[in-house]
């Protein structure tokens, strides 16, 4: 019961601030909205017992991300009369709405034919953190280095992009 | 208990939520966040069968991903900063006639 309380809050938070995120016209409040979304998928990496990964996403994706973009946005001073051009979406909108409603239509149908029975009983400590790291260091080691390569070279794209100046 | 299924639905709709202003926006920073909005449906996605399953897979796919997405946001927003720079303009549409 608290269980079902809990998912229906969480999820319509969720669904709310994403359509939040989109509508918005100036790109702050997309960007704080985004953070209501994310902690609110947390709350739902928690119902599904997976701690770490909420922890994570609290992290990682409402504190370093959103906070990279939140500085961005900031540092370009963007002002609402530099966003006018925005102004008359009507027919990029309904494009949109077609081509974001056909595909849900079918995929929730997809998902309604299914209806699984209800998330069956897992073992006490599934998804603490000992259990996480011993996969994370055994079968996904090779994967976990590669990421670390990855984010060395992104560190070092970006710097390298941002101090650039383009001639012309 | 919720099945699987409400929240395959959840992940399902921020998905399209996120395709859809990623197709009608032209605010590069929405969309931008279009794109980590999409990112994070599919996480839901993969929890969710990590659950059902009894499996550490997805999880563990998740934190991978949370990484990648946080080298895409770096160099994403480096290219933001150098485009805004270089055109006064956060207009999609004008960094599409750019290829000359």
């Amino acid at each position: 019961m608290v269980h079902a309380v809990l998912f229906a809050i969480l999820s319509a938070i969720a669904v709310v601030a994403a359509i939040s995120t989109v509508l918005r016209r100036h790109p702050l409040g997309s960007a704080l909205s985004l953070i209501v979304a994310m902690i609110a998928l947390a709350g739902l990496y928690a119902l599904l017992t997976a701690p770490i990964v909420a922890i994570l996403q609290i992290l990682v994706y409402a504190g370093a991300i959103l906070a990279l973009i939140v500085f961005v946005i900031m540092l370009l001073n963007v002002r609402a009369e530099d966003l006018e051009y925005e102004k008359d979406a009507v027919p990029r909108t309904l494009f949109a709405l077609v081509v974001a409603a056909l595909p849900f239509g079918a995929m929730a149908w997809a998902i309604w034919q299914v209806v699984p029975a209800p998330l069956p009983a897992v073992a006490t400590r599934f998804g603490n953190l000992s259990a996480i790291g011993l996969h994370l260091f055994g079968a996904w080691s090779l994967p976990f280095e590669l990421v670390s390569l990855l984010l060395t070279v992104a560190m070092v794209g970006s710097v390298a992009l941002a101090k650039r100046r383009l001639e012309g | 208990m919720i099945p699987a299924a409400g929240y395959l639905m959840v992940s399902a709709a921020l998905f399209f939520i996120g395709a859809a202003g990623f197709v009608a926006r032209r605010n590069l920073f929405t969309v931008l966040m279009s794109i980590e909005l999409m990112l994070n449906a599919v996480n839901l996605a993969f929890v969710t069968f990590s659950r059902q399953w009894g499996q550490y897979g997805g999880q563990i796919i998740v934190l991978l991903v949370i990484a990648v997405a946080a080298a895409e946001a770096a160099v994403a927003l480096a290219l933001v900063v150098l485009l805004f720079r270089n055109k006064e303009t956060l207009d999609v549409d004008v960094f599409g006639q750019m290829r000359e």
